[in-house]
């Protein structure tokens, strides 16, 4: 039968079994829109800004098992999309970008909304193609969903000239798809992971960093698994909250630069440092020279080859898909008498207990003014830890990261690898449509939520009953830190002068607002918006403008070289 | 160390600037870079004469790798392996300095493809540090113009680089 480009493109999604598309309209994509109207098994979310389009798809990935589209149009549709593009690239969220491009004839041309595409997004995705050909056409979107979602996933963009959308051609859809040219090692090497249990059975000092990978892998029930049989600490990283149960009293809190002082103690001073799924990144473990000096033996289990001993080299590189990889060890260590050796561990854990003891989340519980870790504690107490926690970037993301304790993963939503102020209200549509029925709350600043306030209309539109909790602190809270600590106390443009009345602006876009400015408002506020199931409730919390994120690791120190909160 | 990589990479638009891309974002080297179809024409040989520690080259294989058009990579340094580069000179042949560069171009095992009356432009194929010689061996001055290939790279013996 023969379909026109943007037909086919329609029957494509609905093969792949595409619930929503985050997108925005404009002439390059008009027959896109035209066939997508004509339908209704895929839905349109229309956001405001193609940023928002991005993330939201990008939230809709991290938040289920399933795979998050967005559609935007050429030239300017596309450069508003590529923060989004990037930040789920460093992230490796698997998603798959449709943009339109003018006609082919006119590529190169300079013409109206012209962009190069292809060339723009090259480094911020696992793949793109531009079709040229509408015979090309279901097979290269076949190829997009096979790529973004198989070894590292991460997001594959396809750029459809108008006329290919117009053109007609037969259409079948692919029901299996290779390349000769991409095949990732999924299943690790049977050797190695024999090596590896070897060596965890031998540690005395053993310690387990996982990251995103099992969040990613679906293999946080491996993980737990494997690090109950042990009895080994366990530390996530930032990307990989939720991979361990975070109320767990094996679980020693996050790693790295705002990670527990028991964290990096255990990180740098164990003999055997299991690391799944996580890619030794700067803000994880410092001057990696001296991360490097301590001697210990690294496993390291990772999808991607260029993952390992990237930063730091290891001692038994194991690739392959880690809930498999962990599954396996499981399976060895079950049937293997041998144990790790208890009086070890205990000594271990009770140097551990030690470091603990420095209770490095401590703040002062008594202010008069809101503190922003108190506001997180008492958010997790109300959601019994249950609720999707999305957030931007700044002190109230360290925050988030540090006091809420996520038992499950895909909870826990944050760029932590772009880093990208904006990413928490549109991620949280995407988590929100993926979940309906969930509690999802947007922890924010007000200099991040500014960044894509304008998503707070597709909110309406779409009713979605996000609770946003804005830490208000009258400052890019995260770059004055640094200015405090590193730069003298020269506030350069860090003070947010002319802030809007947030409740005002909530209603404005027909939402609840609340402004919050004494701690002992806070639970009720909370209970309150919490309890309105079916609106967004904009909670603005005035919290302590001068409050610091600790533990510290200053940029290019040692791991274990942190600034607590009592030597200020 | 110097390495001479050799890929076959899917005959696509767009692959080429794939892996230039990779090492400019990267911050690796590119000494030369080569690249044609192979007897299949789907595929395309590359040739890329990089630097690098260990360490680095380890990385720049995996990333490449990595690459969804790349279908294999092989470090011909590794083990023996032949290389050549082609060269065209134009250097400069009038009066008496005529004959001797004739001879000097014999000695090279160059081809003269084209003379004019002041001038010879010559061939030459070698190792790189072959034709670098070439061009100390001659005054600078009577160098017009060159124009080279970068290397090209082939493994000795049994070593096979296809799918
Ligand atoms: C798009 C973007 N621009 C700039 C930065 C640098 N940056 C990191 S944190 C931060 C301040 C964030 O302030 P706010 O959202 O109020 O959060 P707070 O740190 O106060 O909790 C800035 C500017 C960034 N991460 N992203």
């Amino acid at each position: 039968m023969e379909l026109t480009g943007a037909e086919i493109l329609i029957r494509c999604l609905q093969e792949e079994g595409v619930e929503y598309v985050f997108g925005y309209p404009g002439g390059a994509v008009l027959n896109i829109y035209d066939e997508l109207f004509k339908q209704n098994r895929v839905k349109h979310v229309l956001v405001r800004h193609e940023q928002g389009a991005v993330h939201a798809a990008d939230g809709y990935s991290r938040s289920s098992q399933k795979i998050g589209v967005a559609l935007v149009t050429s030239g300017p549709g596309v450069t508003n999309a590529v923060t989004g593009i990037a930040t789920a690239y460093m992230d490796s969220i698997p998603m798959v970008v449709i943009t339109g491009q003018v006609p082919t004839a006119a590529i190169g041309q300079d013409a109206f909304q012209e962009c190069d595409t292809v060339g723009i997004t090259r480094p911020t995705v696992k793949h793109n193609f531009l079709v040229k050909n509408v015979d090309d056409l279901a097979v290269t979107i076949k190829k997009a969903f096979y790529l973004a979602t198989t070894g590292r996933p991460g997001p594959v963009l396809v750029d459809i000239p108008k006329d290919v959308s117009q053109q007609k051609a037969d259409f079948s859809y692919p029901k299996t798809i290779s390349l000769r040219s991409y095949n990732p090692v999924t299943k690790g090497h049977a050797g190695q992971i024999r090596k590896a249990v070897q060596l965890l059975l031998e540690a005395k000092r053993p310690m387990v960093y996982s990251g995103g990978g099992v969040i990613l892998n679906d293999a946080a029930d491996q993980l737990t698994r494997l690090v109950h049989l042990l009895g080994f600490p366990c530390t996530n990283t930032l990307m990989g909250l939720g991979g361990f149960p975070g109320t767990d009293p094996q679980f020693t809190g996050l790693p790295g630069m705002h990670g527990t002082y028991e964290s990096n103690m255990a990180m740098q001073n164990c003999d055997v440092l299991l690391a799944v799924g996580a890619r030794f990144d700067d803000r994880v473990i410092g001057d990696p020279a001296h991360f490097y000096r301590a001697d210990r033996k690294i496993i390291h289990i990772d999808i991607d080859p260029s993952s390992i001993s990237k930063r730091v080299k290891v001692d038994v590189p194991i690739v392959g898909y880690v809930g498999d990889v962990l599954s396996e060890m499981v399976k060895q260590i079950e049937s293997s008498p041998a144990r790790p050796d208890p009086v070890a561990l205990k000594a271990w854990w009770a140097e551990i207990k030690e470091w603990q003891r420095k209770d490095c989340l401590r703040y002062d519980r008594n202010s008069k003014l809101i503190k922003p870790q108190f506001v997180i504690q008492k958010l997790y107490e109300l959601t019994k830890g249950d609720a999707f926690v999305t957030s931007d970037v700044g002190q109230h993301q360290m925050w988030a990261a540090q006091y809420y304790k996520f038992d499950k993963p895909r909870r826990w939503i944050n760029s932590g690898g772009l880093g990208t102020m904006g990413f928490g209200l549109p991620s949280a549509m995407g988590v929100q449509l993926a979940n309906p029925n969930a509690d999802v709350v947007c922890i924010t600043g007000e200099a991040s939520i500014q960044m894509c306030i304008q998503e707070l209309s597709t909110c309406k539109q779409y009713h979605l009953p996000i609770k946003i909790v804005n830490l208000n602190n009258r400052y890019m809270g995260m770059v004055r830190q640094w200015q405090e600590f590193f730069y003298g106390n020269r506030y350069a443009e860090s003070y947010m002068d002319a802030l809007p009345d947030f409740v005002k602006l909530a209603e404005a876009y027909g939402h609840v607002g609340l402004k919050i400015e004494q701690p002992r408002d806070v639970e009720g506020a909370l209970r309150e918006a919490l309890a309105q199931k079916d609106r967004l409730v904009f909670l603005d919390v005035i919290t302590d403008q001068t409050e610091n994120v600790f533990p510290m690791v200053p940029g290019g120190k040692g791991l274990t070289e942190m600034i607590l909160a009592e030597e200020l | 160390m110097r390495h001479i990589l050799s890929i076959l990479v899917e005959n696509e638009a767009g692959a080429l600037s794939r892996i230039a891309g990779l090492f400019s974002a990267r911050g690796y080297n590119i000494e030369s870079l080569t690249v044609a179809p192979t007897e299949d024409a789907t595929m395309s040989r590359m040739t890329i004469v990089t630097s690098g520690s260990d360490d680095v080259i380890e990385q720049i294989t995996k990333q490449l790798n990595k690459l969804v058009e790349v279908v294999k990579v092989v470090d011909l340094t590794e083990g023996n392996h032949i290389e050549r580069e082609l060269m065209l000179v134009k250097v400069r042949a009038a009066g008496k300095d005529r004959d001797e560069m004739k001879r000097l171009a014999d000695i090279f095992r160059g081809r003269i493809l084209d003379v004019t009356d002041k001038s010879y432009t010559i061939e030459l194929t070698g190792t790189g540090a072959k034709l670098d010689a070439f061009l100390q061996t001659i005054e600078p001055g009577v160098i017009l113009e060159t124009v080279r290939t970068g290397a090209s790279g082939i493994g000795r013996g049994e070593r096979i680089l296809r799918i």
